[in-house]
């Protein structure tokens, strides 16, 4: 059989296993034996289950080691890495969460992994040095409305239905969890400015002014996002800025 | 972050070294263990910026560093990834590892990435695809690469060229060296049922650049033998060791890693286990001195 075929049809039989132990392949009865093929179907799918674990420490504390065992390998049984870099595997998981029918009944679950996953973009997001506060201070307060900014590059936004971040944050370390003081939808900041990533919720209106920032509108027109009469862009700039979320002026 | 220190490809030291760990490195850049070198898996290197790198640096601006490959399907019949080769050439660029090694098995293919070194067939066919491949990574990565032997669980019936010949003819038509893995051996050999130590004779030892120790699980075939899977999970197992030390008396100093990458120990318990390799190779070249100089003689 050409080398094509005999990998396509092992191939297949890893991904299925409805598929038989592919006829080419032989044990030391000289046929095809199941134990043996059996590995390589554990080893890719304990391989990739793996990655999701490490990648969603706090989902998986929040349904337990047996629940997200099964939730990750029926994930991995549907979606394979499309590359190699496995670092990059797994940001799709939190919309298969949404859909994974028995983890309907937590409806925060996947905007914790979200969150998580921003986490991980950040972690390995390329190495910039924030703007400062003492940069922005060199400039004349008469050019402030038409600066325009650029983020960093391990920056991320994240809308989210439910307190995830608070969950996300009580969930850290190894002591007892800590429940979110009020139940409500959060607006994170997820930035990178030196080695740790930093996870912060946004005050009201931050989300909408970061975004429009983020996509290059300038400071005036981002603070129109705001329709609050007491709505300070100076204070929310300032509080992107020591967060480490923008890289330098445009 | 700052500028990278100045630092040349120096050759790994015929020593021991261990797979770098993110948990260890706190303490490895604290107490600063004698040790050969370190490796890395380079798909875990492939970020933008971060810790990952920060953590590298810090180790490579101290040891020696091997660059091994996981993700790079040379044993595949589908054409090499060339975003991924790119991946690999930058990160030797930036790194200047003393080698770079890579798995005769494949990985990618219609699915996706599987994530495990998967076996092929041994035949004319496939042995010039698998030397095709070697030579655009050594063409793309400016530098002879080392390739290594599987451990595998299972054969094809297509095949019909000895998994050793099929070693020394890559190394004979591509100028490639060898990575030689002590354990794959023993876990091939009795999941198979072949003698190790033939294994070995057949062996081109004069390409190895490279020796892999790790641990096996245990586990059955169908019919109730014993198949043993290389898991890196444990410490290496005495079989492993006796294996090796005839290889270092056949072979002579070669640089040598242990691999553990699942359930990783605390450091001492790993940084013991590169210490055992040493003192393992110093025995047999010491065992073995008085047998090289009837052969010079």
């Amino acid at each position: 059989m050409p080398f094509e075929s005999t990998i396509d049809v092992f191939a297949r039989a890893l991904s299925d296993p409805a598929r038989p132990v592919p006829p080419q392949t032989m044990g030391r009865e000289g046929r095809p034996d199941a134990h043996r093929f059996a590995v390589y179907r554990n080893n890719v799918a304990v391989g990739l289950i793996g990655a999701i674990e490490a990648r969603y420490p706090v989902t998986r504390r929040l349904v337990g080691d047996a629940f997200f065992r099964a939730m990750a390998r029926a994930y991995v049984a549907e979606e394979k890495p499309r590359s190699p870099v496995l670092i990059h595997y797994g940001a799709g998981f939190a919309d298969f969460v949404a859909r994974f029918e028995p983890a309907r009944a937590i409806a925060y679950l996947p905007d914790v992994a979200r969150l998580e996953n921003a986490w991980v973009e950040a972690y390995h997001a390329a190495e910039a040095a924030p703007l400062t506060l003492a940069a922005l201070g060199k400039i004349d307060p008469g050019e402030f409305g038409a600066l325009r900014f650029s983020p960093h590059p391990a920056a991320r936004l994240l809308r989210v239905s439910h307190p995830a971040a608070s969950i996300w944050a009580g969930h850290q370390g190894a002591g007892e969890p800590r429940p979110p003081e009020s139940w409500r939808a959060e607006d994170a900041l997820v930035t990178r400015p030196e080695a740790d990533v930093l996870v912060r919720v946004l005050p009201h209106g931050g989300y909408e002014f970061a975004f429009a920032l983020f996509a290059g509108a300038t400071l005036a027109e981002a603070a129109e996002t705001s329709a609050d009469e007491g709505f300070d862009p100076g204070s929310h700039v300032v509080g992107l800025i020591e967060a480490g979320a923008i890289e330098r002026i445009r | 972050m700052s500028a990278s220190p100045a630092r040349v490809a120096a050759p790994l030291p015929k020593r021991g070294g261990v797979g770098l760990k993110a948990d260890h490195v706190d303490q490895i850049l604290a107490e600063r263990p004698d040790l050969g070198f370190f490796e890395i898996h380079a798909e875990n290197y492939m970020g933008d910026g971060g810790p990952a790198h920060r953590r590298l640096e810090a180790i490579r601006a101290r040891y020696p560093l091997s660059l091994h490959g996981v993700g790079l399907s040379i044993g595949s019949p589908r054409p090499l990834d060339k975003d991924h080769l790119k991946r690999l050439a930058a990160l030797a660029e930036r790194y200047q590892p003393g080698l770079f090694s890579e798995h005769l098995a494949w990985s990618s293919h219609d699915q996706g990435f599987l994530n495990d070194l998967l076996p092929l067939p041994y035949t004319r066919e496939t042995l010039a695809t698998v030397c095709d491949h070697i030579d655009e990574t050594q063409q793309a990565l400016g530098r002879r690469m080392l390739l290594e032997n599987p451990s595998t669980y299972l054969l094809f019936t297509e095949s019909t060229i000895a998994e050793t010949d099929f070693l020394a003819e890559i190394a004979r038509r591509t100028g490639c060296g060898l990575l030689l893995d002590v354990n794959n051996v023993i876990v091939s050999a009795t999941n198979h049922g072949f003698d190790a130590l033939a294994y070995l004779d057949a062996f081109p030892l004069r390409h190895v650049g490279e020796i892999h120790l790790a641990g096996y699980a245990d586990a059955e075939d169908d019919a109730g033998r014993p198949l043993l899977i290389d898991a890196h999970d444990s410490p290496v197992r005495d079989g492993v060791w006796a294996l090796y030390a005839e290889t270092i008396r056949r072979l002579g100093p070669t640089p040598t890693l242990i691999e553990w990458d699942n359930d990783v120990p605390a450091w001492p318990v790993l940084f013991a286990e590169a210490r055992r390799a040493e003192l393992a190779m110093a025995r047999a070249l010491g065992a073995g001195a008085g047998k090289e100089l009837r052969h010079a003689v």
